[in-house]
Order: structure tokens, then C-alpha cells, then sequence
């Protein structure tokens, strides 16, 4: 089980005497700033994925990047490990505690420090809120464009550990197309700016390496965003497919048209179903797909775009097409697709959301494979997902109740990243890998390339402090978990001893 | 067909350890066309130039991979024919200049400020390191947060990092309609229309100035530039400009010592003087400058940006702005992570790096 940490695989326990280093971090902390009574540490026990638990050593509140530094500099000095944790939205288990570890919260990092709407940037602190930040531009007629569906809750720090997409992504990029420059302190308590006010600065794009490190390589204490100005009309085409390849092939069109829409989203019909309940959507009996295609842009040129789109989607076997006439039915077609995963709570008492991403021409193909194995597994599957990029999102529904059923859900998002990689994807689109995947990082990169992570990671956390046990897995977690998989018709870490 | 084999990639291999062995830098050239940029660097050159071919390349997918020697006009051909091209829009110095070097230098053209650097493009690199790995960063789709992105810090790293054999990189659709518009006036009155158009969703693919115009390019569907153009007003002006610009066929371009000022567009130099042509909307200035090299970076600095002191270096001279001490020590780290022994393109990007 993922959840609980393995000194010969993850990394050794620490050793530091409790006590000292509470002693030393109050010194440093705020009086409120240190948490170490173990009801106040159970809320930090997990983040999003609920279902791995584990306990920290103690919980740090800081509310400067100075406080931060002088943790960092002790945490190094006693080789203690360091997680970092925004607003525990995650779905990857990428802020659970490692033992014995100090939990380091950057929620009281929550300031907009700069909103400046002639350079478009807004520089905050890592602990701000996503949605906060295109709430504060609106004003100016501006958004911040990356738009995880947490959006509400998750912050910005965590954004940029796990290179955030979201629904616009297709259109605007990610966290990483979206940042000007960021302030990061390294375990050494070095302060480092990367980036910058200009569109680039001189040396290696360490911004970029930054982005999606998951919290292995330093701490990120401020971020400069992009803004973009609002689009000036946007509408949305719902679809709706008799079958799943069908609207697969829709989606494969659109894009080889040209066109880049600004979201390109698909459920199934187990999806459906469950939205259908939730919001009454509208959708025909004989739908067994439906997409959500939205553009921005130029009244009429948007209106001349989803024309085409429709008749794209027609051709392709649509059974009906519906383009909001409004801005309330807009939302009303959105409501569907937004209230799918909260939907799914009706549908099964847990749910375990997959996260890979796959070449677009492909959809049809793994969605397919994705049925055959739910059969297999015996588990249902709804999808929900940003078909535009290719990036799926399964939601395995079991009952954590049921004896095994927790393990054969697990077995069955393996089996399905699995097939991901197969087919020239990758195990992770968003959600990051965490402590979640880190068995399926074997799957999809070679010993060398493991090394090679550990090697950059070495060069800027020589002691494994920050965040173990995540992202990049140890040679000797790969080698057992190697000797139970068989990959590519052999054993892909044979060479190494098993343990 | 690709005619690069897996012999040619073993015999770049031998290449690398031998080097390693006899701690022997190596040269990574493609075509050579940008090998003036940069810090001089000595030692046994390896040609990447045969290493080329399209590797896959379906349009549906928006992704092209090819080998790092594939020449960047092939490249653009193949997908103008497809009607796709790449955002960035990196310059070419011809003389078969390849995508590799478009990688390792990482210079973006005019669009950048509106479709992205070098580096948003990539999605994945296959790079040879100092080890002798075979390192697989990134793949073939845009949303992958698996492994840290080695890919994208391969781009603008000169080759220090290891060597580029295949790159992934993210295409786009070519817009229906470019147009290109001049209004007279001094930057002063340009800088403040800017500020205005750059806070509206306007078709705007090029800002730039050149001392006497402001020149902006549009582009987009029909309907979208005429709107652009409605608002913006000026005269009708050569789109042609632009490639000009692009691949520095202006003539500040041959100015013997060219300065690459790397700024907030909301920000103004001060204090240097000669020819100067400003892009990216205020966010890059090209200024044949006639003060020394310090006074040129200490003007950029004051500016909050960067100096690159893009053709002209003499021999030992600083090309790159110098990085903070502990910036630079993680700098180091990080090259001895990937070439411990210190072969791939030394000194090019800093000395000792």
C-alpha cells in the first residue's frame, strides 16, 4: 500500500530527535506558527487523494520567505525531511507526509503582493487562491488563463508544483506557458529570483525545471503571473454521439481543421448519467457521448467557427448539436460537464480519478481499452475528460467498504496508465505523480532516466530532504516493483539487485 | 526517410565517452549558422548535421518530432504544407541552419510576446548526456507532468547540457489572414498606444518600432484582423518586414557588435546611444551600441532585464549577462548532473560552465 512509506524503497527515516528541532523552529516561527500536538497535525494527514494517510513530524506556519529560509537552513543541518503543501488540494498524494517529516504549509503565504495591468502581471505569494487572482484582474479586464477545475480552492504554489492545466489549457497553455518569474529558496536557504519582469533572462530556464517539480527541488515563496485580456465573446457547442469512437473521431477532426478551441471536453455515458441526474443537462436517451467545444473570440467570427464545428461533428455521427444562445445557457451546458465529478458521489460511495494523457488519434482506440478492462476488473469506469489535449480522466468507481475493492481499483488505474504509455502517452497529464504513481514512473522511463532526475534533483537537494518518496522513484523501488511487472517483454530492471 | 541509424547514434556515443575519458570537450555543431553566438569554445567538433529526418509527424496530432539536424527550412516547409507552422517563429541564418540549434540557442522571432518562447513549444527532447545516457525528457503530447521537464531546459542552454537528438515541438495552425500596419511617431506615443491595444484581445501577432514607426502585424481569421485594423488605424504596410526582422536581414543586424537588450516592456533604457530597433512591444531592444560593454549591461540591469551581446564577442568575452553567485554554483551542479566531465560546449554559455 502506497500509503505508508518504505525506508529501503523511499528513503531512510529520519533520526532527529523531535524535540531538538521543535526546539530550534520555534525559535525561528511565528508563536502560532509551529503545530506539533497530534489532533492539530491529523488535518495535514492527507491532501486531495484521501485515500493514503500518513502523519508528519510537526506542521510549520510560516508568513515570510525569511521564516521559511531559517527552516530550511535547520531542517538541513538535522537532515530532516521537508514537505511542502499548498492548499491540499492535490490528487496525486504530493503533499502527504512523509514520518517524521516537518509539514511545511505555505497557506499563510497569501497575499497578492502586485496587480500591475499595463505590464499584465500579477505577482503573489504562493499560498494565494487560482481563482483569487482573475477575480482581483477582472476589474482591469483581465484573467489569469490556467483554470484547474479546483480552482476555487487550490493555490498557486501548488499550481506550479504540479504544472496546473485545467479546461483552457488547449488555447492558453499551462502554469508553465503562463509565469513571468518566480523566487524560490533552496534547502540551503539560498533566495533565488528565476525569470523575470522580461520574456526571458539570461542562463539555464530553471523557471521551467521548476514548474511541475513536485516539491523535490526547492521551495517557491513568490510567483509572477501573466494575465491575459478577456476574451470578448465566448460560446459553447454541445454534441451528443451515439457511440464513444464516434465523438473520439469528432474530437481528431476539429483539431486537424485547424481550429484551436478554447476547451474540448468529453463525457461518456456513465458520466452523463450521472450528470444528467445531477443537473438535468438535456442530454437525448441515445447519446452515448457527448462533447463540450467552446471558443473565444470575435462575436461572429466564434459563431462562424461553431458552424463549422457542428457540421464537423455531424459528419462525424452526431445525433444532436445545441449552441448556447446566451451567456446563462453557456453555463447551464458547462453546469453538466462541472457537476460530473460531484455527481459521481451519487453514483458510487468512492471514486479514484485517473489522470493520463494520450496522442488525440488515440481516443477512440483507449477508450475502448479502457471498457474491456473495467470488465476485467470488474470495477465501473466513467470518463470525463479534456479531449482536446488528449488528457483522460477515468473515475474508477468502488466502495472502500467492500473487502479488496480499494486494491482492485488501484490495480485497474495501473493497468489503465499502463496502457497510456503503450499507446506514446504519459501516466500523468496533470494531476502530477506524487506519491500516487510513483510505481508507474518505472513504467514509463528507463533506469537512466530515473538516475538522471535523481542526478538533477542532487544538484539542488544533495540529501533527499524535500518531499522523498514522491515523483522519482529510487532504483530499488523500481527494481521490486519491476520484478512483479513484466515490461516491454522483459524484465526492465533486471540488472539491479532485488530486495 | 530518416537517415540517421542506431550506429550513427553508437558512434556518437564512442564519441562522448572517449571525450569523457581523455575529459576532452566537444563541439556540438548543426550547420554551424549561429556559432557566433555565444562564448568561443574549442574542441573536438561533432557534426550533427547527418543525424536529420522527420521521425513522425501526423498534423491531426499538432506534433512533429525529427531528428536535431533536420534544417529548419525543411522543417517549416513541410509543415507550411499542412498548413502549420511554429509559433515562435525562430529566426534562420540559412546555410541549412537546424532545428538542434534552434533548441540550444533558443531564439524566439517577433511573435514571441504573443505565441511563446522556443521552450513552450517543445514537448519532449532525446538527448545524449555527459554519461553517455540516452535520456528520453518529455514526449509527444502537451499535457505530461511526468519526470522533471528536462526538455524545456534544454532550451536556450547552448548545448552544455548534452546533445539534442530528437526534438518533440508543439506546432500551430498558420492564421488565415496576416496583415501589416505602420502609424508614424516616436516610441514615447507608441509605447502609450501599446499599453492601450496590448490590454485588448486584438489579433496582434508583432509590435515593433524602428525609431520613426510603430510597425504591428495582425493576424488571425478575416474578420478578426479587419476589427484589429479598424482599431488601430495607420497605413497598409509590406508584410515582408517582418520576415526581414525575423531572420535579421534588417540592416542593424550587421552592425559589427550587436546588443540584445532582454527587458520589461513596461521599462526604458536609459543612457546608451547608436542605432536601436525595439520589438516585442517594448520587450527586446537591438541597439548597435556606442558605449562599452559595462555601461551596456548596467543600463539593461537598471531596466530589470539582461544584456546579451548577441555577434561580435572577442575571444574570452562574456556573450550572457553573469549570474548571481548562488545561482551560478546551481548552475554548475546542475551541468556536473548531466556532464560530469565536463565535454559538451564549455564555456559557451558562461566560463566554467
Amino acid at each position: 500500500m502506497l500509503g505508508e512509506f518504505d525506508p529501503r524503497l523511499d528513503g531512510p527515516a529520519p533520526t532527529h530527535s523531535r524535540e531538538a528541532l521543535i526546539e530550534r523552529l520555534k525559535a525561528v516561527l511565528p508563536p502560532d506558527g509551529l503545530l506539533t500536538a497530534r489532533e492539530a497535525l491529523r488535518v495535514y494527514e492527507c491532501d486531495g487523494l484521501a485515500a493514503y494517510r500518513s502523519l508528519p513530524g510537526l506542521v510549520a506556519l510560516p508568513r515570510q520567505t525569511g521564516e521559511i529560509v531559517a527552516l530550511l537552513k535547520i531542517c538541513r543541518e538535522l537532515k530532516v525531511p521537508v514537505v511542502a503543501r499548498g492548499a491540499g488540494t492535490g490528487l496525486s498524494g504530493g503533499a502527504l507526509p512523509f514520518p517524521g517529516c516537518v509539514l511545511l504549509s505555505l497557506s499563510r503565504l497569501d497575499k497578492i503582493l502586485e496587480l500591475d495591468p499595463i505590464a499584465r502581471t500579477a505577482r503573489v505569494q504562493p499560498g494565494v487562491r487560482n481563482l483569487a487572482v482573475s477575480e482581483a484582474a477582472a476589474p482591469f479586464g483581465l484573467f489569469y488563463a490556467p483554470d484547474p477545475s479546483s480552482q476555487a480552492a487550490c493555490s498557486i504554489g501548488g499550481n506550479v508544483a504540479e504544472n496546473a492545466g485545467g479546461v483552457h489549457c488547449l488555447k492558453y497553455g499551462l502554469t508553465v506557458n503562463n509565469i513571468a518569474a518566480m523566487q524560490i529558496v533552496t534547502l540551503e536557504g539560498e533566495v533565488m529570483e528565476l525569470g523575470g519582469a522580461a520574456l526571458d533572462a539570461p542562463g539555464f530556464d530553471l523557471m521551467a525545471l521548476m514548474t511541475g517539480s513536485e516539491g523535490l527541488l526547492a521551495i517557491v515563496t513568490e510567483v509572477t503571473l501573466r494575465l491575459l485580456p478577456d476574451p470578448e465573446h465566448a460560446r459553447v457547442l454541445m454534441a451528443c454521439f451515439a457511440d464513444v469512437a464516434a465523438a473520439g473521431t469528432a474530437v481528431a477532426r476539429i483539431i486537424a481543421a485547424g481550429i484551436v478551441p478554447a476547451g474540448l471536453e468529453m463525457m461518456d455515458h456513465l458520466a452523463m448519467q450521472a450528470a444528467e441526474k445531477y443537473c438535468a443537462a438535456g442530454y437525448p436517451p441515445k447519446a452515448r457521448a457527448v462533447l463540450l467545444c467552446e471558443l473565444d473570440g470575435e462575436a461572429k467570427d466564434v459563431a462562424a467557427e461553431l458552424k463549422r464545428i457542428a457540421e464537423i461533428c455531424r459528419a462525424a455521427g452526431a445525433i444532436k448539436t445545441r449552441l448556447s444562445k446566451d451567456e446563462a445557457e453557456r453555463q447551464r451546458i458547462w453546469a453538466g460537464r462541472k457537476g460530473a465529478f460531484p455527481a459521481m458521489g451519487r453514483m458510487a460511495p468512492d471514486y479514484y480519478c485517473i489522470d493520463g494523457t494520450i496522442p488525440r488519434g488515440r481516443l477512440a482506440e483507449v477508450l475502448g481499452d479502457i471498457a474491456a478492462l473495467s470488465i476485467e476488473h470488474g470495477l465501473p469506469v466513467a470518463n470525463v475528460f479534456h479531449a482536446g489535449d488528449g488528457n483522460l480522466h477515468p473515475l474508477i468507481l468502488y466502495d472502500a467498504r467492500r473487502e479488496g475493492e480499494i486494491e482492485r481499483a488501484e490495480r485497474l488505474g495501473a493497468a489503465i496508465l499502463e496502457r497510456c504509455v503503450a499507446v506514446g502517452g504519459t501516466i500523468t497529464g496533470e494531476h502530477g505523480v506524487g506519491r500516487e504513481k510513483i510505481n508507474q514512473m518505472c513504467v514509463q522511463f528507463s533506469r537512466d532516466e530515473l538516475q538522471a532526475f535523481a542526478d538533477i534533483k542532487a544538484a539542488f537537494d544533495p540529501d533527499g530532504l524535500l518531499n522523498p518518496g514522491k515523483a522519482v522513484p529510487t532504483l530499488a523501488r523500481c527494481a521490486e516493483f519491476g520484478a512483479m511487472h513484466v515490461h516491454r517483454g522483459g524484465l526492465k530492471f533486471a540488472e539491479l539487485d532485488r530486495l | 526517410m530518416p537517415n540517421s541509424t542506431g550506429s550513427e547514434t553508437g558512434a556518437l556515443l564512442a564519441e562522448v565517452l572517449e571525450a569523457a575519458r581523455r575529459r576532452q570537450g566537444l563541439v556540438i555543431r548543426g550547420a554551424g549558422s549561429k556559432s557566433f553566438y555565444g562564448r568561443r569554445t574549442s574542441g573536438r567538433v561533432l557534426e550533427m548535421r547527418g543525424h536529420t529526418g522527420v521521425i513522425a509527424y501526423e498534423p491531426g496530432e499538432m506534433v512533429i518530432t525529427a531528428r536535431s539536424g533536420t534544417s529548419l527550412a525543411e522543417t517549416e516547409a513541410l509543415l507550411a504544407a499542412h498548413g502549420q507552422r511554429l509559433a515562435f517563429e525562430p529566426p534562420d541564418f540559412g546555410q541549412g541552419g537546424t532545428i538542434g540549434g534552434m533548441v540550444a540557442t533558443g531564439l524566439s522571432g517577433p511573435a514571441r510576446p504573443f505565441a511563446g518562447a522556443v521552450r513552450d513549444s517543445v514537448l519532449g527532447a532525446r538527448i545524449m548526456d555527459g554519461h553517455g545516457r540516452i535520456l528520453r525528457f518529455g514526449g509527444q503530447v502537451f499535457k505530461n507532468v511526468a519526470g522533471f521537464d528536462g526538455f524545456r531546459l534544454m532550451a536556450g542552454a547552448m548545448g552544455s547540457l548534452g546533445i539534442l537528438l530528437d526534438l518533440s515541438l508543439r506546432v500551430s495552425p498558420i492564421p488565415p489572414v496576416e496583415r501589416a500596419v505602420a502609424l508614424e511617431g516616436p516610441w514615447s506615443a507608441a509605447r502609450a498606444r501599446l499599453d492601450t491595444l496590448l490590454g485588448l484581445p486584438l489579433a496582434l501577432s508583432g509590435a515593433m518600432h524602428d525609431g520613426e514607426r510603430l510597425h504591428l502585424r495582425l493576424s488571425g481569421s478575416e474578420r478578426a484582423v479587419a476589427t484589429a485594423a479598424t482599431r488601430i488605424g495607420g497605413e497598409e504596410a509590406p508584410l515582408s518586414l517582418w520576415q526581414d526582422l525575423r531572420h535579421h536581414r534588417l540592416p542593424l543586424f550587421a552592425a559589427a557588435r550587436l546588443w540584445r537588450l532582454s527587458i520589461p516592456r513596461t521599462a526604458e533604457v536609459e543612457g546608451l546611444t547608436g542605432p536601436r530597433l525595439i520589438d516585442w512591444a517594448g520587450g527586446q531592444i537591438w541597439i548597435d551600441a556606442a558605449e562599452p560593454a559595462e555601461a551596456v549591461r548596467a543600463a539593461a540591469r537598471a531596466a530589470g532585464g539582461a544584456a546579451t551581446l548577441f555577434h561580435g564577442a572577442v575571444d574570452g568575452e562574456n556573450a550572457f549577462e553573469p549570474l548571481p553567485i548562488a545561482l551560478m554554483a546551481l548552475h554548475r551542479r546542475l551541468k556536473l548532473a548531466l556532464d560530469p566531465a565536463w565535454v559538451f560546449n564549455r564555456g559557451r554559455l558562461y566560463e566554467g560552465l
